[in-house]
């Protein structure tokens, strides 16, 4: 006989082990099944070590200008194999601490890759577990290459993150293709290693999702800082050598070479849609490649459900989590709130860090939105001043006639923090006035919150 | 531990509700279900039952006294408790009637069904977002009228979007119908101020507030036409006098019994009149429903034939007897005058030669039905005395187009005139 829980969650990444903690908090039995470490992609090889050593690159930066501030820390060495064996640990940390919340909540893990079979069944190796009420898909996504033009990871020259994650050195010289969150994030932690770093994209602009102003603030921070920036660039062909490769860029119609010890791969992820039985079972995926859900997560086939990376896009951890949480409660006959899929607030945290949330001034325009644009500077801000953050801004898009925030961008020091006021805002429908009427500590960053949503009345104090 | 008792939402378009008597007095036991106190709505009287057990205490609410929905009317304590829970007015959810609502498209909303329209839980209070309000109040809508979808039935955009871009209504009883701005409130100013002053003011009972509302968002709004025709009656009165002597003492089929019927039947071959007009969609309905207009003191109500198309016409003149009298006695459950597909409106008995209704929304349609009366007729190249009948139909041109309507009506008008054609 096979071994019954109510419900099965195929994956224990962030969508998958949220999803396993609500499910046993709802009383329901419950086993996640995972093929490699607990945390998936996000803990072990994604948002976790990034953000570790994006500290390491922002204590290099700081102590370089330290100077300023009065304080003498003599020649900056960096070392990025220690940067690197760090972030390790705090992978590690945080893929036990999921261990500990799997055990704590009474989910019974499976170690092992699992195929799904039809009758909400799941196999793994010659087992069979069975769900009594669902099956929730959460197998997420991996880095891909581009093949096609000759950029198959090789993981010496021709790497992804996975790789990069766990370099020993960091190379002399890199080239990054695709600007999004991870290459840009990658640029910012090379280059604070001494990496010279050349950043492609193949759309007109870095942060190619972010609003324009936010792409052209960080283009221009990176410049600064001696990484070449090249935008609206097709790259024709990648020929690795033995401890090179050669890259073919096309750009404004001419071409031109671009050598670097190595290339790290960061155009896109593929869905892990493969050898899991999905057509078995009768699960469709779209034309992109996702897996088909219903507005209540389920997909094709009933009982099979599917969230996080694998469900569609938007590809954030946060976006899997919620999927988690509100997949649980439909299985157990609860009404969750709806999930608002327009208020997923999108971070790069990168230096200065960007972090979003809505619409886009471009999309406000091509959707022919009545719009007033409110803009705060961080120059024009006491706190960031004093900590030398002056780079960025908040920019509120507002709707004309009621006051909506229809979007929100900001480039700055935390700014991955600050956006929150602006998400919970969006949630519960609160305006730009009610955003100014919260009383903001001073001196703060978050100030420039309030004073962009008064920039957007007309009324900004500070400017 | 205390329990409040709160006003209830006795129908679904209730919004307040008079006290019109306690069953129970201040100290009484009772039991869960036991009747506390009637209420007349804006339908009916109904009854407030007790929903814990214990004692009544701190009745807040005298009799006659008109409170709104979710306010507490008194507290049920523990035998021998003192409760010191403030009899104030304090919101909970009110209770939610069972209304089909078939919402589409909104995120999750499939799996978790949008809460139905309920009257808000606390008159005095609404929920809100700030920027609900905001539209809301571009948009001269009444949040207290329009029910919540967010946490907590809080209203958010969504909820206010659809109406009040268009002002128009929807489903009853959606909140486009009940988003209509109130009628101005009754000033304290406009009573009589001089003694013997030649008018009278009466202040609206619960009823009469609610056919003010439905009847401007009815004209108002819904590009009403008509349609009339006259019937001859002969055979119909032919066929019922037949059936009437051959039923005897086993009933009585009435004129109104019969024009429900055909209404009915004709309809099932015109389903295009049998629709509800729900602000970006038609629901054309697959069962007739007839909502049959009763003049009950002081007003109207409009119960309603379930599946009139499928029942013999005994049954009914038993229904509609039945509906008539409870209606008139104010007993009507809100199931039974919910739900219409199309009306029928009889003024015949008052000697009315033709009129027009007013559409009960969402329906599409009504029909007008006058008195019959002898009159002389071209008949067969002779002029002679027939029995004839003149009904006007209303149709909400946003739904039934002249010609539709009219292929409905000449339907009608057949099955009258030849009743055998009710059997095909």
């Amino acid at each position: 006989m096979a071994s019954q829980f109510d419900v099965i969650i195929l994956g224990g990444g962030p969508a998958g082990y949220v999803a396993a903690i609500r499910s046993a908090q709802l009383g329901m039995t419950t086993a996640v099944i995972e093929r490699d470490k607990l945390g998936g992609v996000c803990v072990n090889i994604g948002c976790i070590p990034t953000k570790a050593l994006l500290h390491s690159a922002y204590i290099a930066k700081l102590l370089r200008e330290a100077k300023e501030f009065g304080v003498e820390a003599g020649s900056v060495k960096t070392d990025y194999g220690v940067a690197m064996q760090r972030s390790r640990r705090v992978s590690d940390q945080n893929s036990k601490g999921v261990e500990f919340l799997m055990k704590k909540n009474k989910v019974t893990v499976v170690k092992g890759s699992g195929v799904l079979q039809p009758g909400r069944k799941v196999k793994v190796g010659s087992d069979v577990y069975e769900a009594k009420k669902a099956v929730v898909i959460a197998t997420g996504s991996r880095v891909k290459g581009l093949p096609q033009i000759g950029l198959e990871i090789n993981k010496t020259t021709v790497i992804s993150s996975d790789e990069a994650l766990f370099l020993e050195k960091a190379p002399a010289t890199l080239a990054i293709i695709g600007a999004g969150a991870v290459g840009m994030e990658f640029a910012d932690i090379f280059s604070a290693f001494g990496t010279t770093v050349t950043l492609i994209e193949a759309l007109p602009r870095i942060l190619p999702l972010e609003d324009a102003e936010a792409s052209d603030a960080l283009a221009k921070s990176y410049k600064k800082r001696g990484i070449e920036v090249i935008a609206g660039a097709k790259v024709k062909k990648g020929t690795p050598a033995k401890d090179k490769v050669t890259l073919e860029v096309e750009t404004n119609g001419a071409s031109r070479k671009i050598e670097a010890a190595a290339v790290l791969m960061a155009a896109g992820r593929a869905v892990n849609v493969e050898d899991i039985g999905l057509a078995e079972c009768g699960v469709q995926v779209t034309e992109r490649g996702f897996i088909k859900v219903d507005p209540g997560l389920q997909t094709t086939a009933p009982g099979y459900y599917a969230i996080g990376d694998v469900a569609g896009p938007p590809m954030l951890a946060h976006k899997g989590m919620r999927e988690g949480v509100t997949v649980t409660e439909l299985i157990a006959g609860k009404k969750p709130h709806a999930i608002k899929y327009d208020n997923v607030p999108s971070v790069t945290y990168c230096h200065p860090e960007v972090a979003s949330i809505g619409l886009t001034e471009d999309q406000c325009k091509e959707r022919k939105l009545e719009y007033v644009a409110g803009r705060f500077p961080f120059t024009a801000n006491g706190r960031a001043r004093g900590t030398g953050e002056t780079e960025g801004f908040v920019k509120i898009l507002r709707d004309k006639k009621y006051g909506e925030i229809l979007g929100a961008h900001i480039v700055g020091g935390h700014a991955s923090e600050i956006i929150h006021e602006l998400t919970v805002a969006r949630e519960n429908e609160y305006t730009v006035e009610e955003v100014e009427l919260a009383i903001h500590a001073h001196p703060t960053m978050s100030e420039a919150v309030a004073q962009a949503a008064l920039d957007s009345l007309g009324r900004v104090v500070d400017m | 531990m205390a329990t409040k008792v709160f006003m209830e939402a006795l129908s679904p378009t209730m919004e307040e509700g008079r006290l019109v008597k306690w069953h129970k007095r201040e100290g009484d036991a009772v039991k869960t279900g036991e009747t506390l106190a009637e209420v007349e709505t804006d339908k009916a009287v109904m009854e407030l039952v007790a929903r814990a057990d214990g004692v009544l205490r701190q009745v807040a609410v005298t009799e006659g006294q008109t409170v709104p929905v979710g306010n507490v009317v008194a507290v049920i304590a523990a035998p021998g408790e003192s409760p010191d829970v403030p009899a104030a007015t304090s919101p909970r959810p009110a209770p939610t009637p069972a209304v089909g609502s078939g919402e589409r498209g909104a995120v999750l909303v499939a799996a978790a069904p949008r809460p139905t329209p309920t009257a808000p839980a606390d008159a005095t209070r609404v929920k809100a977002s700030p920027l609900a309000r905001r539209i809301a109040r571009e948009a001269g809508v009444d949040l207290k009228l329009v029910t919540g979808s967010g946490p907590g039935g809080r209203v958010v955009r969504k909820d206010l979007e659809r109406t009040a871009a268009t002002g128009t209504s929807a489903s009853p009883p959606s909140a486009a119908q009940r988003m209509e701005p109130l009628p101005a409130p009754r000033s304290p100013a406009a009573a009589p101020a001089v003694e013997g002053a030649p008018y009278q003011d009466v202040p609206l009972t619960q009823i009469r507030k609610t056919i003010a509302k439905r009847l401007a968002t009815s004209l108002g709004p819904i590009p009403h036409f008509f349609l009339t025709t006259e019937v001859d009656m002969e055979r119909a009165a032919e066929a019922r006098d037949a059936l009437n002597r051959q039923l005897g003492d086993r009933g009585k089929v009435s004129f109104n019994d019969v024009i429900v019927k055909a209404t009915a039947l004709a309809l099932t071959k015109h389903r295009a009149c049998n629709a509800w007009f729900q602000d970006d969609h038609i629901r054309y309905w697959t069962e007739v429903h007839i909502g049959v207009a009763v003049a009950v003191e002081d007003g109207l109500i409009t119960p309603v034939i379930r599946n009139a198309d499928l029942k013999p016409l005994l049954e009914i003149g038993r229904e509609a007897r039945e509906l008539a009298e409870k209606a008139r006695s104010r007993r009507l459950q809100p199931s039974e005058y919910t739900g219409a597909t199309f009306s029928v409106s009889n003024l015949g008995m008052f000697e009315i030669d033709q009129f027009t209704a007013v559409i009960n929304p969402p329906e599409a349609g009504i029909i007008a039905v006058g008195t019959i009366t002898p009159k002389p007729v071209v008949w067969d190249g002779q002029v002679v005395a027939r029995r004839r009948m003149r009904i006007t139909m209303s149709c909400d041109h946003r739904v039934i187009d002249g010609a539709t309507g009219a292929a409905f009506l000449k339907t009608l008008k057949e099955m009258l005139e030849n009743p055998l054609a009710m059997l095909l």
